[in-house]
């Protein structure tokens, strides 16, 4: 060990594979195992939610009569009804399989969280880049718009939005997924716009900006493939923190029973959400406490894993932020 | 430092504006009037419709609905001036015949204190939740930073995590069901809100979310404390122990839990809604709810307004406070 061979040294380091700060990124990632758990949970769930049909093991939408708030086999219910082994989580109001209706309303919750959250970012890097880079009058009124945004309670926006246009026209859109998806975005776009702006801020100062502007290129050039490439480690964070608060508020807005109607239609894709089966399983605590309690963890769930995922991935892109939260 | 304050206060007023004409617009642009609306209900007639359209000012151009929901309008069937929301106005309820929207959030009931109005119950379940909050988060969050990467600052960060990112409402499920349900330990039927014990449950489900957020704010600001040079003069120097942690650190350590205390109480205020509507609750959230289950426009528009108000004026809070207790921060003028 003590005489070591030149030629050796000088192999390892020549031939050592380059990595990307993406690969590096991902390497640190799957090292966290909290993180990991989280990814494969979220994943477990897009892949329930995508072949529902196929995963449910009863009709979601097949009304049982005589077979009303059944207990799960498991669960010894307070009222001694004799529950069904075909029905693994008992039944609801209308005899119902609960474990079908909660696979079938992760659809919704799955679509809430990823769809808008791309409309965000969009959005969001789109305007937060125009105000930072711009600066000026514009930077002002932008900035000014989104104090006033900021100063909405978001939760009070949904819930009017929901309420006053749900019978109008783009409220009945696709059962009203479309009406949510554009409340849930005018409002979360700011979060994104601002950490942008600051970001474009801080980096149209450096030096590599300063290089690419000395041999000729372009704004927009400048943009979208100096600044933007360099704040995509807190934008891809803030997505991680994005959709489980997006999938948290669609679960509050079925529960008030002003989310997406429940539907009967069984050509429908989205027949339920997570929200409105705990706001039908309020009723019957006692006798069928599963249905409210099934679609509450997977609430819990998936909050949870999508918080370790971004706390992974916020170690993980930034190394030395690490336990700084 | 008073132009700042009078800055922050004025910027208050663009800000409700624009809260309110949001709020009006969309609640305005529901389709069906607000008697129309509801097939059960007594049907009201062509000419009645008519005179009841003039008597609430809605046979009028928008713009002039605003103003007279804002500032002042002369009713056209009583030739009286009414002042809107800048005199505290909200107007009258769709749903609850003869009452104003600021009498059934604020006026008690007959005789009673302003603590037993639908607000009063809201503040009092509030401040419930947040000396809950602060009771337990504190002590959390001190003990995980002096023991840091052992069990217990483990067990506080799990805590942490879970309350902050587990939403109060599934949280509520939860307890509701093994305590009251599964165990029986807790009635969840109320017989009267007078008794201390009905309060324990919903006060610590709404403010186990801010007890976690205390916990981790005061664990990360104790570990910053920890590690400045006057802790350790103040240890080289020989003082007990204790005096290090409550003298030195904590009384530096609590300057960011202090001020978000404001904002942390508006948010359990304006947060409640689920957990009121849980536990049948008589407070300002559960009215809330209750409006929006019967589409009470005019409820829901002005206890929309008035939440909007106290937010904005707890997060206005926390910037002054910041200020006025923390001497390092220097506003440059």
């Amino acid at each position: 060990m003590a005489v070591r061979n030149d030629n050796k040294v000088a192999e390892l380091d020549v031939f050592r594979p380059g990595r990307s700060l993406g690969a590096e990124a991902w390497a640190r990632l799957l090292r966290n195992k909290a993180a990991v758990a989280g990814l494969v949970i979220i994943s477990m769930f897009a892949i329930m939610a995508i072949f529902a049909g196929l995963v449910a093991p009863e009709n979601p939408l097949q009304i049982n009569d005589g077979k009303r708030f059944l207990p799960p086999p498991f669960f010894k219910g307070s009222t001694n009804i004799q529950s069904d082994p075909k029905f693994l989580l008992g039944t609801d109001s209308l005899g119902r399989d609960v474990l079908s209706r909660v696979i079938y309303g992760s659809r919704v919750s799955m679509v809430v969280g990823f769809i808008p959250t791309l409309i965000i970012l969009l959005l969001g890097t789109f305007i937060g880049m125009v105000s930072g880079y711009a600066g000026g009058r514009l930077d002002n009124v932008l900035m000014r718009l989104t104090d006033v945004i900021y100063a909405f309670p978001d939760l009070l926006f949904f819930i009017i939005v929901m309420v006053a246009l749900r019978e109008s026209f783009i409220g009945r859109l696709m059962n009203g997924l479309v009406l949510l998806f554009a409340a849930l975005a005018i409002v979360n776009w700011v979060g994104v716009a601002r950490l942008i702006r600051g970001q474009v801020l801080s980096l149209k100062q450096k030096e590599f900006v300063e290089a690419a502007r000395c041999i000729g290129a372009t704004d927009s050039r400048i943009m979208f493939r100096h600044i933007l490439p360099n704040s995509l480690g807190p934008l891809i964070v803030s997505a991680a923190f994005t959709m489980p608060g997006l999938i948290i508020t669609e679960a509050i807005l079925g529960y008030l029973g002003v989310g997406l109607p429940p539907s009967t239609d069984p050509t429908d894709i989205f027949i339920t959400s997570w929200g409105a089966l705990m706001l039908d399983g309020q009723s019957a605590i006692n006798a069928q406490p599963f249905l409210l309690l099934s679609p509450a963890i997977c609430v819990a769930l998936i909050v949870l894993a999508f918080t370790f995922l971004g706390d992974g991935l916020r170690d993980a892109l930034d190394p030395r932020m690490r336990g700084t939260q | 430092m008073v132009a700042y304050f009078l800055r922050r206060i004025l910027w208050l007023i663009p800000v409700l504006f624009t809260v309110s004409l949001i709020t009006f617009i969309i609640m305005r642009s529901a389709p069906g009037g607000p008697w129309d609306t509801d097939a059960e209900r007594r049907q009201v007639d062509a000419a009645t419709l008519k005179s009841l359209e003039a008597y609430y000012g809605l046979d009028k151009p928008m713009w002039r609905q605003f103003v007279a929901y804002v500032f002042v309008d002369k009713n056209s069937v009583t030739r009286e001036w009414v002042c809107g929301l800048i005199c505290g106005n909200l107007g009258p309820s769709y749903r609850q015949h003869g009452r104003t929207v600021q009498s059934i959030l604020f006026d008690p009931p007959p005789k009673e204190s302003f603590w037993q109005s639908r607000f009063g119950y809201s503040l009092r379940l509030g401040l419930t939740a947040l000396s809950f909050a602060v009771i337990f988060g504190i002590p959390i969050g001190v003990v995980a930073a002096l023991k840091q990467n052992t069990l217990w600052d483990y067990i506080g960060l799990f805590i942490a995590t879970s309350g902050i990112s587990v939403p109060s409402f599934v949280l509520a499920i939860f307890l509701i069901i093994i305590f009251g349900s599964w165990l029986g330990w807790i009635d969840i039927i109320v017989d009267s809100w007078r008794e201390i014990k009905y309060w324990i449950m919903p006060a610590m489900v709404l403010g186990f979310g801010t007890m976690a957020f205390t916990a981790r704010l005061t664990r990360s600001a104790m570990l910053e404390v920890m590690r400045q040079d006057y802790v350790r003069t103040a240890r080289a120097k020989g003082l007990a122990e204790r005096v290090v942690v409550f003298r030195h650190m904590l009384k530096n350590a609590l300057i960011p839990v202090v001020t978000i205390l404001g904002p942390a109480l508006a948010a359990l205020v304006t947060g409640s809604f689920i957990i009121e509507t849980m536990f049948s609750f008589p407070g300002m959230g559960g009215a809330y709810v209750q409006a929006i289950r019967q589409r009470d426009y005019s409820m829901i528009m002005g206890t929309t307004v008035i939440y909007a108000l106290l937010v904005a004026v707890a997060n206005l809070s926390v910037d002054l406070a910041y200020v006025l207790i923390d001497p390092r921060i220097r506003l440059e003028e």
